[in-house]
C-alpha cells in the first residue's frame, strides 16, 4: 500500500500562511465538535427517560444565550474572513519582478514557455526563492492550474487570461494537476514542478537547442503577418504606435479608458472592434484563427519588449 | 387506541383499489407515497454509480472502466441524487404527506398540481435514465461550458432536458406549499403555532420558487447554444463561459439549502417528541429557516472564487457566505438546548437526529473552511469539498430523512417497524458513513482533485478507507428497505399516537382516513405542548 | 361527520373551506407563479445585460436594424389587448356574458395580430440572415461575434415570450369556451381573474423586451 501521507509538504510562501490558517480553523472547528457531541452525550444520558409519564418542565428560550451562541460565531467567523481575504488579495497581486512564464492548456497537455523562448511540456522547472507569475489561457475547455504544495490554483479560461503567481521556498519535484473537469483525460493532465537551486536553473536554461526568446518569436510574427505596415513605431500609419503602450493607459472613442495589460493587448488582436483607441478609425481586422494563443502571447512580449511600464518580463535568471 | 376494527376502519390506502385509483389520485398522502417509490428508485441508482465509483477508486490506476464511463459514472451519480433524489426527497414525501395534516387541512391547495408535479418528476427521470442508458453523459453534475456546449460527446440534451422537467415539479411544489401555507390553516393555527417542520418547508418553498427558474433558462442557454450553436458562452464568438458558471450556482447555491431545509424541519420535530419539550428558542429556529432561504440568494459566489471572478467579487462572497452559517448554527445550539432537562428517548428517530447534530455540525463547520478565500483557493475541486458536502446531504439530510421515514412510518402504514434493527442499522449508517468521507477531508487538503479517474499512488490507502466505508454504509442502507417492506404485513399495528407527540397529525388514526380530519380541527395549545398529550406513549422497542 | 366533508360541488373543491378560500388561494397561486416567471426571464435580462456591457456598440448597430416602427405598433396591440382583457375581467364582475365572450374573442385576436407581426419580424431576420448559426452574416460590423451574440439573445428573449403569448392564447381559448358556456358570474370568475393576471404580466414583459432589444442608442442615429 505504500506511504501514507497525511499533510501536503509546504514548498511557497503562500503554503504556511495557509497552514496558519486552516489550524486556527480546525482549532474552531474541534473546540464547536467536541462541545456539540460533549453536551449532547451528556445530556442524552442525564436526562434519558425513566417513566413513560414524565412531562419536563417547559423552558422557551433564552435570549441572553442566543445572543451569546450567535455574536461568539459571528465574531469568529469575521475573523476567519479577513484572515482568508488577507491571504487572498495578496495572491492576486504579483510582484513586479516576478519571473514569468506563459501557459497554454489545452485537451490534455499544459504547455509553458519561458520568457527566453525555453517550452515545456507537463513539466514547469523554476528557480528557488524567486516570484514566478504565470499568465495563462486555454486553447479549449476551462482547466485549472493547482499546485498543492504551493496551495495556488487557479481556472485558465478559454477567451481569456487569468495569472497566478508564487515564491517557491523549498527545492523539490511538486505535482502540478489540472483541478477543473475537461473531459476524458483530465485526471492524466498532471505534470511536475520542479523547483531548482538558482545556479541550477541557469544551467537547465542555457541547455538544450537554443531557440529565441518569446519577444523575438514575436517580432517575427509581428513581421509576418504584416502588423507593421499599420502599426508604425513613428505613430505615421493608420494605427496607433505600440512603443510604450504596454501598461499605459489609453483613451478610447468612447470616453472611457483601460489599462493596457496582457488581455487589452490579447483582446486587441482577436477583437479589435471592442476597444477603439480615441482618434482612430475600427479599421484593424481580426487575427482569430490567424494566430494561435501561444502565438498571441508571443506577440504579447514582442510588444512588452518595446517598451511601457518599468520591470517587465525579465529575462533570464540572474 | 388500537381497536380490533382497526384494519377494517376506512383509511387513504384501503378506501380504494387499483392502479388508476393510484395513478389518478389526488389525495397528498398517495402522492407522497408515489413520490417515495420514485425517489427511492433513483436514490439506488444513483447509490450503485455511487459503488462503481469507489470501487474504482481502490486502485490508483482503476482498471474496473475506462476514463470516459469513470466520468459518466461521477456525473450521472451527481445528477440522479440531487435533482431526482434529493431535491424531491422530504419536501415532495414527508412534506406532501404531513404540512396538510400538521396545519389542520384536508389537502394542499392544489391537489391536482401536486399529481402533476409527480408526474413531472417522473417524466424528467425518464429522460434522465434515457441518458443514462443509452449512453451516459459526462459533463459533471455542474455542466460548466464550454465543455458541455461545445466538446462533450455524450447525452447532455437529454439529460438537461430530464432537469428542466424535474425542475418544474419543484418549482410546483413549492408554489403549492406557500398557497398552502397561507390560505389552509385550520382556526386557531396562528404562524407561530406551526410545527417547525411547516416554517422549514415552506422557507424550503421560497427557495423552490424562486431559485429553480433561474436554473431553468441557464438550461434553455445551454441546450440552445449545444443544439443551435448561438454563442452565448462561446468564447470564440465573444461569450463568455464564467457567464453560465454565475447563473448555474445561482440556482444550485440555493439548492442546497433546498436539500437541507426541510431536513432541519424533521429534526426540530423529533429532538421535540423524543425530548417530550419545546424547542428551545422556537421563534429563532423559525426565522433562521427564513433567514437561510433568503442569505442563501445573496452566495453563490463562493463556487467561483478561483474562477476569474474579481477579487473584489470574491470578497463580498466569502463576507457573506459567514452570514449564512450563523443561522443554522442557531438551529444547532437550539436543538442542543432542548436536551437540556428533557426527558430523552433513544429510539430510532432520536438516534438518527442525534446522528444528523454531530455530522451537520462537522460539515457545517467545514463550510467554514472553504468560505474562507485563503483556504479555499487551495481545497476548492478537490476532495475537501466533495468530503464538505457529503457531510451535509448525507450526514445531514439523509440521516434525517431515515429518521423522518422511522418516526412517521407508524402514521403513514399503520405499522411499526422493528426497533432492534432499526437501531442497528441506524449506527451501521452512522459508522459506515464516517469511515467513508472523513478520510476525503484529508484526501483534499492534501491535494486530491475531483473528478480524478486516476491518481497519484501514494493517495491509495486513504481512498482503500474511503471504499470500505462505503460497504458498510451500503449495507447501512439496505436493512431498512428490507425491514420496512417487511413491516407492512408483519409489523406491530401501530396506535394514533405511538411516539406521545404533538401535532395535528398524530390525532389522526394510524393510517389517517382519506379526508385527514372528519372535522377541521380548531387549534387551541402553542405547538409542542406535551401537557396535551400526558400518557399517550407507547412502550418502545 | 359525512355532513362536515363538502361534497365536490361545481365551483367549490372539497380541500377547501369557502369559495373565499378558494379564490384566494387561486389568486395567490397565480401571484406566484408569476413571480417564478421574473426569475426565469430575469436571466435572459442578466445575460443580456452583461453583453450589452460589453459590446456596446455592436449590439447599438445590431439594434438599430430591426425596424422600430413595427415593434411599436406591436406594443400599441398588445397595450390594448390587455385593456380588453380588464374589460372581459369587468364583465365578469358584472355577470355580463356577452360581454365577457366579445372582449375575450377581442384579447385573443389582438394577441393573434402580435404573433403574425413577430412571425413577419422573424421572417425578415431569416432573409437577411441575421439568425444566428452558420448562415448568420451581420453587415455593417467587422466582427461578427457579438452582433451574433445580440441577435442569439434577441431571439431566446422574444421566443420565451412568444411562447408564452402562446400559452396565453390558448388559456383564452378554453376561457372563451367556458364563458361562452355561462360559466361566470359575479360570484364565480376566479380564472377569468387569474388568466387576466398572467396575460397582464407577459404584456409587462415586452413592455420590457421593447425598449431593451429596439431602442439602444436610437438617438445617436446610426
Amino acid at each position: 500500500m505504500g506511504r501514507l501521507p497525511l499533510f501536503p509538504e509546504q514548498a511557497s510562501t503562500f503554503a504556511p500562511d495557509v497552514d496558519h490558517l486552516l489550524f486556527f480553523l480546525l482549532a474552531v472547528a474541534v473546540f464547536f465538535t467536541l462541545v456539540i457531541f460533549g453536551a449532547i452525550f451528556y445530556f442524552a444520558i442525564r436526562y434519558r427517560r425513566r417513566s413513560d409519564g414524565e412531562l419536563p418542565k417547559v423552558q422557551h428560550g433564552g435570549m441572553a444565550l442566543e445572543i451569546l451562541w450567535t455574536v461568539i460565531p459571528f465574531g469568529l467567523s469575521m475573523v476567519m474572513f479577513a484572515w482568508g481575504a488577507d491571504i487572498f488579495f495578496r495572491e492576486s497581486r504579483p510582484p513586479d519582478n516576478a519571473l514569468q512564464i506563459n501557459v497554454v492548456a489545452k485537451q490534455w497537455m499544459w504547455k509553458l514557455q519561458h520568457m527566453e523562448g525555453k517550452r515545456e511540456i507537463n513539466e514547469l522547472h523554476i528557480p528557488l526563492g524567486r516570484a514566478v507569475k504565470l499568465t495563462m489561457t486555454s486553447e479549449d475547455v476551462i482547466h485549472s492550474f493547482f499546485v498543492p504544495a504551493f496551495r495556488t490554483k487557479q481556472d485558465v479560461v478559454p477567451g481569456k487570461y487569468s495569472t497566478t503567481w508564487f515564491k517557491p521556498t523549498k527545492a523539490g519535484k511538486y505535482h502540478l494537476f489540472c483541478a477543473e473537469y475537461c473531459g476524458t483525460r483530465h485526471s492524466g493532465m498532471t505534470g511536475w514542478i520542479y523547483v531548482m537551486e538558482p545556479r541550477d536553473y541557469a544551467n537547465w536554461l542555457r541547455g538544450g537547442e537554443s531557440t529565441g526568446s518569446l519577444a523575438d518569436d514575436g517580432a517575427k510574427l509581428f513581421k509576418d503577418l504584416a502588423c507593421a505596415n499599420c502599426h508604425k513605431a513613428d505613430n505615421s500609419g493608420r494605427c496607433p504606435s505600440l512603443v510604450g503602450v504596454y501598461g499605459s493607459t489609453v483613451k478610447l472613442t468612447t470616453g472611457a479608458t483601460v489599462k493596457a495589460d496582457e488581455g487589452y493587448i490579447r483582446e486587441s488582436i482577436l477583437q479589435p472592434n471592442a476597444k477603439i483607441v480615441a482618434g482612430y478609425a475600427p479599421v484593424m481586422p481580426t487575427f482569430q484563427g490567424l494566430v494561435t494563443e501561444e502565438g498571441v502571447l508571443q506577440l504579447v512580449e514582442y510588444i512588452k519588449s518595446l517598451g511601457g511600464k518599468p520591470a517587465a518580463a525579465a529575462e533570464g535568471a540572474h | 387506541m388500537i381497536t380490533a376494527a382497526v384494519t377494517e376502519r376506512e383509511n387513504y390506502l384501503n378506501v380504494s383499489h387499483g392502479l388508476k385509483s393510484w395513478l389518478l389520485t389526488k389525495d397528498h398522502k398517495r402522492i407522497g407515497l408515489l413520490y417515495l417509490f420514485t425517489i427511492t428508485l433513483f436514490f439506488f441508482l444513483g447509490g450503485a454509480f455511487a459503488t462503481l465509483i469507489r470501487i474504482e477508486l481502490l486502485t490508483p490506476q482503476g482498471g474496473l472502466v475506462s476514463s470516459e464511463t469513470y466520468n459518466k459514472l461521477f456525473t450521472m451519480h451527481g445528477v440522479a441524487m440531487i435533482f431526482f433524489f434529493l431535491i424531491p426527497s422530504i419536501p415532495a414525501t414527508l412534506g406532501n404527506f404531513f404540512l396538510p395534516m400538521m396545519i389542520g387541512a384536508r389537502d394542499l391547495a392544489f391537489p391536482r398540481i401536486n399529481l402533476l408535479s409527480w408526474y413531472l418528476l417522473v417524466i424528467g427521470g425518464l429522460f434522465g435514465l434515457f441518458a443514462m442508458l443509452a449512453g451516459g453523459v459526462d459533463t459533471g453534475w455542474t455542466f460548466y461550458t464550454p465543455y458541455s456546449t461545445t466538446y462533450s460527446n455524450s447525452w447532455v440534451i437529454a439529460t438537461a432536458l430530464g432537469i428542466f422537467v424535474a425542475g418544474f415539479s419543484s418549482i410546483l411544489t413549492g408554489l403549492n406549499f406557500i398557497v398552502t401555507v397561507h390560505r389552509m390553516r385550520a382556526p386557531g393555527m396562528t404562524w407561530f403555532r406551526l410545527p417547525l417542520f411547516v416554517w422549514a418547508n415552506y422557507a424550503t418553498s421560497l427557495i423552490q420558487v424562486l431559485g429553480t427558474p433561474v436554473l431553468a433558462v441557464t438550461i434553455v442557454l445551454l441546450f440552445s447554444e449545444r443544439v443551435f450553436h448561438i454563442g452565448i458562452f462561446d468564447p470564440a464568438l465573444g461569450g463568455d463561459p464564467v457567464l453560465f458558471q454565475h447563473l448555474f450556482w445561482f440556482y444550485s447555491h440555493p439548492a442546497v439549502y433546498i436539500m437541507v431545509l426541510p431536513a432541519m424541519g424533521v429534526l426540530s420535530e423529533l429532538v421535540s417528541t423524543f425530548s417530550r419539550k419545546p424547542i428551545f428558542g422556537y421563534k429563532l429556529v423559525a426565522f433562521s429557516s427564513v433567514a437561510i432561504a433568503v442569505l442563501g440568494f445573496l452566495v453563490w459566489g463562493h463556487h467561483l472564487f478561483v474562477s476569474t471572478q474579481s477579487v473584489y467579487a470574491g470578497m463580498v462572497f466569502s463576507f457573506l457566505s459567514y452570514f449564512v452559517a450563523i443561522p443554522s448554527a442557531i438551529k444547532v445550539f437550539n436543538w442542543t438546548a432542548t436536551l437540556y432537562k428533557g426527558s430523552i428517548s433513544y429510539a430510532t428517530p432520536m438516534l438518527y437526529a442525534f446522528g444528523f447534530i454531530g455530522l451537520f455540525t462537522i460539515g457545517g463547520l467545514t463550510g467554514l473552511f472553504v468560505a474562507s478565500l485563503g483556504i479555499d483557493v487551495h481545497v476548492t475541486d478537490t476532495y475537501f469539498v466533495v468530503a464538505h458536502f457529503h457531510y451535509i446531504m448525507v450526514g445531514g439530510t439523509i440521516m434525517a430523512y431515515l429518521g423522518g421515514l422511522h418516526y412517521w412510518w407508524p402514521k403513514i402504514t399503520g405499522r411499526m417497524y422493528p426497533e432492534l434493527w432499526a437501531r442497528l442499522s441506524a449506527m451501521v449508517i452512522f459508522l459506515g458513513f464516517n469511515f467513508t468521507f472523513f478520510p476525503q477531508f484529508i484526501l483534499g487538503y492534501l491535494g486530491m482533485p475531483r473528478r480524478y479517474h486516476v491518481y497519484p499512488p501514494e493517495f491509495q490507502v486513504l481512498h482503500v478507507m474511503s471504499t470500505l466505508g462505503a460497504s458498510v454504509l451500503a449495507v447501512g442502507y439496505a436493512i431498512p428497505m428490507v425491514y420496512f417492506v417487511w413491516s407492512l404485513r408483519y409489523g406491530k399495528l401501530a396506535p394514533d399516537n405511538p411516539w406521545g407527540a404533538t401535532g395535528l397529525e398524530w390525532k389522526t388514526p394510524s393510517p389517517p382516513p382519506p379526508h385527514n380530519f372528519d372535522r377541521i380541527p380548531i387549534v387551541e395549545h402553542e405547538a409542542y405542548d406535551y401537557s396535551t398529550v400526558v400518557g399517550e406513549v407507547m412502550e418502545v422497542g | 361527520m359525512a355532513s362536515q366533508i363538502h361534497a365536490e360541488t361545481l365551483a367549490l373543491r372539497e380541500q377547501f373551506n369557502t369559495e373565499a378560500q378558494q379564490k384566494d388561494a387561486a389568486t395567490l397561486g397565480m401571484w406566484i407563479f408569476l413571480i417564478t416567471e421574473i426569475m426565469f426571464f430575469g436571466g435572459l435580462f442578466l445575460a443580456y445585460t452583461v453583453y450589452r456591457r460589453w459590446y456596446a456598440d455592436a449590439f447599438a448597430v445590431a439594434s438599430s436594424s430591426l425596424n422600430v416602427y413595427i415593434g411599436a405598433a406591436n406594443t400599441v396591440v398588445l397595450l390594448s389587448s390587455s385593456l380588453t382583457m380588464v374589460l372581459a375581467v369587468r364583465a365578469a364582475q358584472l355577470g355580463k356574458r356577452k360581454a365577457i365572450v366579445w372582449f375575450l374573442v377581442l384579447t385573443l385576436l389582438l394577441g393573434g395580430v402580435f404573433l403574425g407581426v413577430k412571425a413577419y419580424e422573424w421572417n425578415q431576420k431569416f432573409v437577411e440572415h441575421h439568425i444566428p448559426g452558420p448562415a448568420f452574416h451581420f453587415e455593417g460590423v467587422a466582427q461578427q461575434g457579438p452582433a451574433q451574440l445580440f441577435f442569439s439573445l434577441y431571439f431566446a428573449m422574444t421566443g420565451l415570450h412568444a411562447l408564452h403569448m402562446v400559452i396565453g392564447v390558448g388559456l383564452l381559448t378554453l376561457l372563451i369556451v367556458q364563458a361562452a358556456k355561462g360559466r361566470f358570474s359575479a360570484s364565480y370568475m376566479t380564472p377569468v381573474d387569474v388568466v387576466g393576471l398572467y396575460w397582464h404580466f407577459v404584456d409587462i414583459i415586452w413592455i420590457f423586451l421593447f425598449p431593451l432589444l429596439y431602442l439602444i442608442d436610437r438617438h445617436l442615429g446610426k
